[in-house]
This record gives C-alpha cells, structure tokens and sequence, in this order.
C-alpha cells in the first residue's frame, strides 16, 4: 500500500481512531453503562410488573440505544477539531467524505456496534418475548449504522460551535425518529407474533440510502466548519 | 427565461436586494391582509357547514395554509442553503436565516390550530395522530436550525451552517412523515382518520382555502423580506450605500470594508 | 510551450487576496509570490491576520477577494491536490493519546512519504531519540512541537505552510527548524512561514511580508 492513496488514508484514518479506543477504554465503556443505567430506570419508573414492561421493552431498548448513542457523538469531530487533526484532514487533499466515513465507521465499532451486542441483555432484563430477540439484534444491527450516520452530519456541524451539548441532542433526535419508528416497530412486530420484515427492509433501505450521502454531508459540514 | 436569471444574478447584490424589499414590502403587507379579510370572512361566515364536523371544521382555514407553509418554508431554506452553501452568495444565507422564524411560526400555529380542532372532535388537545406528530418533528427541526444558527459566532459560517442542516432536515422529512404514518397506522388500525375531511370538498369550501394559501405566502414574503432587510443591513454596516441610506457622508477611502483598529 | 531553459511559474502566488470577517477588513489587499526554493515570512502584530492568511493559502478558508494560483494554474475553493502542501498550524495535529511514532505514522499515510527517509529517521534529525513512544500528552511543548515538525520532514510536498514554527523551541529546536528550511528550500521546495520576528534563518531567497498591526 502506497502511502498517501485515499484507500490507504481511509484505512489509516480508520486505524488510528480503533487505537485511540483502545487507549481510551475506560471511556469506550461509558455509552454502554448509560444504557444500562436508562434500562434500569425505566422498570424503576414503570413498575416491574413483568406484563407490562414486556410490552414496552422493545421501545424502551430503542430509546436507550438512542440516547447512550448521543453521547458519543459531540466527541466525534470535537477532538479532532480542538487539536489541528481536522485541518491536517482538511489540508491532505485526500477526499474528504472518505475520511469522514472512516471516522464514522470507527464510532459505529466502538459505540453502535457494542449498544447492540448489548442490547438483548438489556431486553432479557425487561422480559422482551424471546421470539423478538433476534429481530432485535437484526434491527439494531440495521439501525445503529444509520444513527451513527445521521448522527456524524449533525456533530460534524456543531464543530464550529464551543459548547454544544444539548444542542446537538436537539439536531439529532428528530432524524433518528425513523430509525426509532422503524426499528422498535419491528420488535413489535415480532414480539407480537406478526411480520417484521416490512419494517427491516425500511432501515435497510434508509441504510443504503444514508451511507453515500451522509459522509457527504459530513464533509461539506467540515469545510463550513473550519472556514 | 434570460430576464429571470439576470433578476436572480442583480438580486444578489446587497443594494439592489434592499431597494427591492423596500419597495415591494407594502404591497405583500396589505395584499396578504386584504385576501386573508376575504378569506376568512368567506370561510367563517359565508361557507355552509360540513355534515360530519359542523362548525368546527372552519379552523381549517387557518390550520391547513398554515401546515402548507411550514414545510413549504422548510423548502424554500434548503434551497437558499443550497445556493448560499454552492455559491456564497450573501443574500441567499440571509434569506433562509430569515424565512426560519416565520416557518416556525407558521408551523405551530397549525400545531396549535390542530390541536384546537381536535377537541370538539377527539375530546382531547392532543392525540398522537400522524399529521400532529410529524408536525411536531418539523418544529423541532425548525428550532434545531434557528439554534445551529444561533450558536455559532461567524455570521456567514452559521448561516452556511444552518442551510446545511436545512437541506438535511429536507431530505428527511418525507421520510420522517411517512414513518410517522406508518407507525399511526401500525398502533390504530380501524381508527378513523379525524384529521382528514370528508373525501370530496365542496369548491364553496376549497376558495377560501386556496385564497388563504396565498395569502399566507404573501404574508411570509413580507415577513421575511423585512428580517432580511434588517441583517442587510447588520451585515453590511459601514459600507457606503448603507452610510448613504442613513444619510451620513461616505468614506473616504478606497476600501468598502471599515479596517480593524490595530 | 516552455524550453528547458524558461523559467518554471512560481510556486504560489496570489493576487488581490483579501479577509474580512463580520464586516472588519483582516487582511488586504495583498499580492505575493513564492518561487520554488525560496521563503517568505509573513510578519506583524498579534491579531494582524497572519495565521488567517496562512489559513486562506491553505485552502481552509475562503478568501473574500482575489485569487490563489498554484503552478500558474488559478486554484479554484478550498481542495488542494493531495500531497501539495504541509501544514504546521497553530494547533500541532497530533493526537495526545498516540506516540509521536504512531502519530506520524498516520500522518504519512494520510499525506504521502518522501522518498530517503523514515518515521524513526525523522524523529531522530528532530532530537526526539528517546521519546518515539511516549504518549504525546506526556510531552513538553517543545517536544509536541518537534514532533510536528518531524512530521513536516516526511511529507513530500513542496510548499511548507507555517504558523510560528519557531514557538516553544529551545535554542537548539529553533537551530533544527533553521537546519530545516535551509534543506528544505535547496530542494526546491518553498515556504512561507509566519513569525513574531524573532527568528535567524540564513536563507538566501526570502522575501517579508509584513502585515503590520503592532500596538
């Protein structure tokens, strides 16, 4: 591999932010302890009258998802940002949405990916219908890519902002709403004996459709950003 | 077709967009005022009342133009955001700035007039209905857009930004609705569909309804060209025709930027 | 149709180049040209709009006015070809958590290698013999420093863009970024390098730029 092809800048790009997971491990962690903090919560809130929160489980693992997603992403362009990394980025020639998807790639491995590995821990707790599990898994598997996605457009367009935050929550909740719907309406589906597949060949269409355009997105949020 | 293009390109200059607002704000301002007096008078006082929903049925007027113009506006951001983020034209980052207080607006009085209209019909102010739903998302990512555009210190970069998130709220807000649909109609089956009007509209009823939506982009053209007028303005102070405007002399040197004190 | 002897088109040049930024003149307008094998120094007082102007030629910003060319070519926005030009900014670009050795590993991968010579080598010529795997967190400023400027000796391209690359360097760190564009420029490479003026390169070809702004 040649240095300084694009293929060869992705992967680096890519290697580079595993290495920095690895280093920063005890952190790595924090999304999956908020989730199982949220999950905690709810039965805690609801009662843990067994019928009813089986119903809700479905949803209740969504919206954890969502949430402990959220926190991961202010970091994703924010680090880069603050220490010259992104005009090194910015300043190579390499294209830019390639590198963008690689950064994406890595916060899908390092905070989606375990969300729904741990997600049917999370759903035996709530008492999810075993029959829903592995739908479960397969719509998170579907759904995580697409939150990361969505997610990284609108963090790397509060770059430019100092404190952010809330705000980002703000930017981002209301695109992950489908992903939501879609997600947690297969769950449903299956747990209620009828047919998910409707629901996951929506988040795999939105999937297809989200990665070439939003590492786009996320580049043309980089150039406005370190104008 | 040339004509067009050329009235698009002199638009873009600071001066000749703020002589054009200035002229034709009035005539939007009262236009939209003396259709909506039509409108609604026609519509609240003339029109018969439906079979199904009787008088209640009339917020239509208001709440159907004004849920038309929220996703209309939202369109018309993207675009400028598009051309203000391709081209860096000035005008363009200003208008979408301004069209989004008017589109959120916009958006929750049908919010609030959906809502209004839903208790004489469900018994309820609010009902996790499609249309209340989705309209509620495309507030949020209204607010979004004003805050992205707010928290960010450069003017022009956050206004750069804001047409970004624009264009990607666009994108997705077909898909949101029809997810929000599709979840509706997922958890209410057999329900009936409250917010949609009896299948075949009467014209007696569909002119004020028409009349009211072009009223409210009248409204809107005033209402944003006025905001944009103002950041003009903010944007372009210090310069000679906003100097010559205030009636103050111009400046004497070359540079049309005031230089920074050392 | 150029002969072997015609003179090559400067490297950079701009003309007309002005910033402003919520209706403040930054900078401008301003000419320049950077040939290959020769420096400019862009000199002035805090907040005189040099690292903008670094920024702008590196494509990073957009200028308000005027023109950027490279190789006679106009550059048209912000892409620049891969590999065309280096950049030492302000903030290092160096990741605290990776060892100067795998920081720069990224970076070559990232903007290319120059032919004869490695990582190690580099972190050696810059006296970082001895730190090549320590986070770079644990680093002093001068050593941080040194590491970005190790990665500036790997890259291939021929214009160095600069900001303060003498800040936070003892008297022998300022000698390595002395020793650096010397090289660098007899290569034929250029740079254009901001500074407060309180450097002692010996180059031949250097030409200043002062912006002013000094209280």
């Amino acid at each position: 591999m040649r240095p300084g092809t694009p293929s060869t800048a992705a992967l680096a790009l890519l290697r580079r932010d595993l290495l920095l997971l690895w280093r920063q491990r005890a952190d790595a962690l924090n999304p999956l302890l908020f989730a199982l903090m949220v999950a905690t919560l709810f039965p805690l809130a609801l009662g843990p009258e067994a019928g009813m929160l089986s119903r809700v489980a479905g949803g209740i693992v969504w919206v954890t998802v969502v949430l402990a997603n959220l926190l991961s992403l202010d970091a994703l362009f924010r680090g880069d940002a603050e220490d010259g990394s992104l005009d090194q980025l910015a300043v190579s020639g390499q294209p830019l949405a390639l590198l963008a998807g690689a950064r994406i790639l890595a916060h899908w491995l390092g905070t989606g990916l375990p969300l729904t590995l741990v997600a049917p821990l999370l759903a035996y707790m709530l008492g999810l219908e075993r029959a829903a599990l592995p739908v479960l898994v397969a719509a998170l598997a579907l759904g995580t890519p697409l939150l990361s996605l969505v997610g990284a457009c609108c963090a790397a367009l509060t770059v430019a902002m100092r404190r952010s935050g809330i705000l980002l929550a703000l930017l981002v909740l209301p695109l992950t709403v489908p992903v939501l719907i879609f997600g947690a309406g297969a769950v449903e589906a299956a747990a209620t004996g009828g047919d998910p597949s409707a629901a996951l060949l929506f988040l795999a269409a939105g999937l297809a459709l989200a990665l070439p355009l939003a590492p786009l997105g996320c580049a043309a949020a980089i150039r406005i950003g370190t104008a | 077709m040339n004509r067009f293009v050329l009235w698009f390109h002199r638009m873009g200059s600071p001066p000749t967009f703020y002589a054009f607002a200035e002229r034709w704000r009035p005539w939007f301002l009262w236009s939209a005022l003396a259709i909506t007096a039509v409108a609604l008078y026609w519509g609240l006082a003339r029109a018969p009342d439906d079979y199904l929903q009787g008088d209640s049925f009339r917020i239509i007027y208001i709440h159907v133009p004004s849920a038309w113009m929220g996703q209309f506006i939202f369109l018309a951001m993207a675009i400028c955001g598009f051309v203000a983020i391709v081209w860096r034209i000035k005008i363009a980052e200003i208008m979408g700035i301004a069209s989004a207080p008017v589109g959120a607006a916009f958006t929750a009085i049908a919010l609030a007039t959906g809502s209004l209209w839903g208790r004489p019909t469900w018994g309820t102010y609010w009902v996790w209905d499609a249309r209340l739903t989705s309209t509620l998302v495309l507030l949020f990512l209204y607010f979004g857009v004003i805050g992205l555009y707010r928290a960010i210190e450069d003017r022009r970069k956050a206004a750069r930004a804001a047409g970004l998130l624009a264009i990607i709220g666009l994108v997705n807000i077909p898909i949101i609705q029809y997810s929000v649909y599709w979840w509706n109609t997922l958890h209410q089956p057999s329900s009936i569909k409250v917010t949609k009007m009896s299948s075949t509209i009467d014209p007696s009823m569909l002119w004020p309804l028409l009349a009211m939506a072009v009223a409210t982009k009248l409204y809107y053209a005033w209402s944003a060209l006025s905001r944009a007028q103002l950041m003009v303005l903010e944007m372009e102070s210090g310069k000679d025709w906003v100097r010559e405007l205030a009636g103050l002399p111009r400046v004497a040197s070359p540079s049309t930027d005031t230089p920074r004190e050392a | 149709m150029t002969s072997i002897d015609a003179p090559l088109p400067p490297l950079l040049t701009a003309r007309g180049l002005r910033f402003s930024r919520d209706g403040e003149s930054i900078f401008g307008p301003l000419d320049l040209e950077v040939a290959s094998g020769a420096a400019l120094v862009v000199e002035g007082g805090n907040g005189a709009g040099k690292t903008t102007l670094l920024r702008v030629l590196a494509g990073l910003l957009d200028a308000s006015d005027g023109e950027i060319a490279w190789q006679g070519a106009v550059l048209d926005g912000g892409r620049r070809v891969a590999g065309s030009i280096a950049l030492l900014g302000h903030q290092l670009g160096l990741k605290g958590d990776l060892t100067p050795r795998e920081n720069l590993r990224f970076r070559l991968a990232l903007g290319g290698l120059r032919t004869g010579i490695t990582a190690d080598a580099a972190l050696r010529s810059v006296g970082l013999e001895g730190y090549e795997d320590a986070p770079v967190r644990t680093l002093s400023a001068g050593q941080r420093k040194r590491s970005a400027l190790a990665a500036l000796l790997l890259s291939p391209a021929a214009l160095w863009l600069l900001d303060e690359p003498y800040a936070n360097l003892d008297r022998g760190g300022q000698q390595v970024v002395d020793r650096m564009l010397e090289t660098h420029c007899l290569r034929g490479g250029s740079v254009v390098f901001t500074s407060h003026g309180l450097f002692t390169p010996g180059l031949s070809r250097m030409a200043t730029l002062d912006l002013g702004g000094r209280a």
